[in-house]
């Protein structure tokens, strides 16, 4: 099969993209497939045209690659691709999007409040804060609404520290949600077609649990494969993870990020096109559940090809 | 031109088990310390080329005449072919050796030809130097800000790092002797102290005259050595040359460090230290066992490009160019950075350091000015502690007057956009517009205690 391995682009997470294709290239190599590697860029669609790949393998992350931009070109020129949907993508990247859909989907996220520039620009939104600070509590969280990794994402742990956390956030986007902070054990379950592989999860080793760039560093933070959970912390893990999902809309694969609260699981997010590197969270539960590489590449291109074998 | 046969195989092969599981085991403990992170992620997409990168420290290489280039390898391939491209001695040809002590002869240094060993780019001279003396947690000193490139090789010989604040004249000297006694009691003696004194790397600063000798005093009264690292003595715009460390301590305690990468070209990879002898000798072992020699060809390079006779007006060449951009620089931030903002006027070098209002972080500023097309470098890569992230690396070497211009514009657009926000967030009144004429920015750092 020629298969179209889409990496790189624009985006802020270029890098890790670059490193998820590279792998993904290798492995459908090995398993015999005509690999034909695309650092996105203007030339794109010219490319895709001329070379008629059979299907498109998406290794980007953030803009662009993993908010359903390249999905929806793909879905014009009628090239299948690996993943979830142009409007699942979407979905996922636009955190206040996504917990709309979590919440609609009845299941637990964090209280937020979504805001956009304009509103502290044009409207006096600064006024509101105190009154939303005080329904959230601190610290609280604040995270660009579309953004990858820990790009933007800020604790304040007191009023005075939130318009600074604001200022970074919308460095990166231009909306930005201030979101309660639940204490607990932070868990990703990745999902492959309609299965819950292993439950991940992130142990921080050392310095502030507050600095999220420690979750990104290696050796900085610990993961554990599978979990250790009980069997009723594993089952409402899961669920509310395949829940999250399905309310998303998300097919192929995706990632649910959540945090295991002494009342329960709470949703954070979803990650529609998840880290494919070596040390990414996605192929650790692969393996976890005895999927090698090469399998769960192969097993990805088959939910593209035949969804309804999913 | 004939086609290049396709490669058979483009990459190594993965395994087909978790890579990072089956060796993590293997890893040395000094790798744990050796940190990959969003920001560097970010640094990857400096290298588009719409982006107009001040976040390099690159000399401006388009400037070295070509057919210069051409003339001395030829020179090399006719004359000395199968010299040049042999092994050569472990501490550099006697020939380089005399190129050295003319570059450091011009600023005054006249260091004994054994003392120097010829290194693969300054980079090694500063590996070696902490190969040689760090043993896992021993201290080392720095300056605050320090250059960011010497972090991870102090990291990788698991160093304890201690950041001594600089301010216009160069690293404190007054804090180091405060921080000295309090090293000494807790029983704890640093094995070096690292200072790049001329133009400093990131901050653009200069230790006075009076630091200086304070300095080399204390290493010599307490025994310390000193690593002088000094890539940029010799592109000087402005004010009065001053002594190197060298060559006011005379080489008992001061270890020196050069290049020819920003006099000549860092693509030659050729630097050197100088070292009291009983240094020298063990940093020439870990230099055998490092690479075994400094490439032969570009030193042989080096030795036809010095016997023309050339080199200072190259370096003259460079300092008038390079004076041109700094210029330009500092007038773009007067023009297009906010008042709340402040910056260095370096005399030499190639780096400015801005600071901006505390309320703004240069690595979240960086992905917001990475979509408008420019690069820096944040402030934090020059600190080991997570400090800096107010302040961010200018580079003014490395593209020319209109592109630094236009890229200032861009940054201070994203700034402005920040600090008006922030305004708004907060309800601050913006102070008034600054006087173009003056340079009221010009306060480069916070004082010492500030947090």
């Amino acid at each position: 099969m020629k298969v179209a391995v889409l990496k790189g682009g624009r985006s802020l997470e270029r890098g890790v993209s670059l490193r998820s294709g590279a792998r993904v290239e290798d492995a459908l190599e090995r398993l015999g497939h005509e690999v034909l590697p695309i650092d996105v860029g203007s030339d794109l669609v010219k490319r895709l045209v001329a070379e008629r790949p059979d299907i498109a393998f998406v290794a980007m992350h953030g803009a662009g690659g993993e908010d359903g931009t390249v999905q929806e070109l793909l879905e014009i020129l009628g090239i299948p691709f690996t993943g979830p949907s142009a409007a699942a993508c979407a979905r996922c990247m636009d955190k206040v999007q996504g917990k709309d859909a979590i919440e609609l989907a009845g299941l637990p996220t964090p209280h937020w409040f979504a805001f956009n520039q304009t509103a502290f620009r044009e409207f006096g939104a600064a006024d509101a804060l105190g009154r939303l600070e005080e329904t959230l509590g601190f610290p609280l969280v604040v995270k660009p609404s579309r953004g990858g990794s820990s790009l933007g994402v800020k604790f304040a742990r007191s009023a005075a520290e939130v318009p600074q956390a604001l200022v970074s956030a919308f460095s990166y986007d231009d909306r930005v949600l201030l979101e309660r902070f639940v204490d607990g054990r932070e868990l990703a379950v990745s999902i492959l077609g309609d299965e819950p592989l292993p439950v991940v999860e992130a142990i921080l080793l050392e310095g502030d649990r507050y600095d999220f760039e420690a979750r990104y560093e290696i050796g900085r933070t610990r993961f554990d494969v599978p979990a250790s959970l009980d069997a009723e912390e594993e089952r409402a893990v899961t669920e509310a993870a395949l829940g999250t999902y399905r309310g998303l809309g998300c097919t192929g694969f995706a990632r649910i990020d959540l945090i295991l609260a002494e009342d329960g699981p709470w949703l954070l997010e979803a990650n529609a096109i998840p880290g494919l590197t070596d040390t990414s969270l996605l192929p650790q539960a692969a393996e976890a559940a005895g999927l090698s590489f090469e399998q769960l590449v192969e097993r990805i291109l088959d939910l593209a090809l035949k969804p309804a074998a999913a | 031109m004939a086609e290049v046969p396709e490669p058979t195989h483009r990459r190594r092969s993965h395994a087909g088990t978790r890579d990072l599981e089956r060796y993590a085991g293997l890893f040395a403990e000094r790798t744990g310390v050796m940190r990959s992170s969003a920001m560097r992620d970010l640094m990857a997409i400096t290298a588009r080329p719409e982006v107009i990168s001040l976040a390099g420290g690159l000399p401006d290489t388009s400037t070295f005449p070509p057919q210069s280039f051409a003339a001395q390898m030829t020179r090399i391939a006719q004359e000395s072919a199968a010299k040049a491209l042999q092994y050569g001695p472990t501490e550099g040809f006697e020939e380089t050796k005399d190129c050295i002590l003319e570059v450091m002869g011009a600023e005054g240094m006249l260091p004994d030809p054994d003392d120097v060993i010829v290194t693969t780019g300054g980079q090694q001279a500063i590996d070696l130097v902490c190969k040689t003396l760090i043993d896992p947690g021993d201290v080392v000193i720095c300056e605050a800000p320090t250059y960011p490139g010497a972090i991870p090789t102090l990291c990788s010989y698991q160093a304890d790092v201690v950041q001594v604040e600089c301010d216009e004249d160069g690293m404190q000297v007054e804090a180091l002797e405060q921080l000295l006694a309090d090293l000494r009691g807790e029983g704890r003696r640093p094995k070096f102290i690292y200072s790049v004194p001329s133009f400093q790397n990131p901050a653009g600063v200069t230790m006075s005259l009076q630091r200086r000798r304070r300095l080399v005093e204390l290493a010599r009264a307490q025994e310390l050595l000193v690593v002088e690292d000094n890539p940029y003595g010799l592109l000087r715009y402005g004010g009065e040359p001053m002594p190197p460390l060298y060559q006011l301590d005379g080489g008992d305690f001061v270890i020196y460090l050069g290049t020819f990468s920003k006099i000549l070209s860092p693509g030659i990879r050729l630097g050197w230290a100088v070292a009291p002898p009983p240094v020298m000798e063990k940093i020439v072992l870990g230099k055998q066992a490092a690479d075994l020699c400094t490439s032969t060809l570009t030193q042989y390079f080096v030795r036809e490009y010095f016997a023309e006779r050339r080199w200072q007006r190259y370096v003259d060449d460079l300092v008038e160019i390079y004076r041109t951009r700094r210029d330009s620089m500092v007038e773009a931030l007067r023009t297009y950075f906010p008042a709340e903002a402040t910056w260095t006027e370096p005399e030499g070098g190639l780096f400015i350091w801005a600071t901006l209002p505390d309320y703004i972080d240069t690595s979240d500023l960086l992905a917001k000015a990475l979509r408008a097309d420019v690069a820096f470098v944040p402030g934090q890569a020059a600190y080991v502690d997570g400090r800096g992230s107010h302040s961010m690396r200018l580079n003014f070497s490395g593209v020319d007057e209109d592109e630094i211009r236009e890229g200032v514009r861009r940054i201070g657009k994203v700034i402005a956009e920040q600090v008006e926000l922030y305004e708004a967030l907060t309800g601050e009144q913006r102070p008034p517009e600054p006087q173009q004429e003056s340079a009221p920015n010009v306060v480069p750092f916070r004082k010492a205690g500030e947090a």
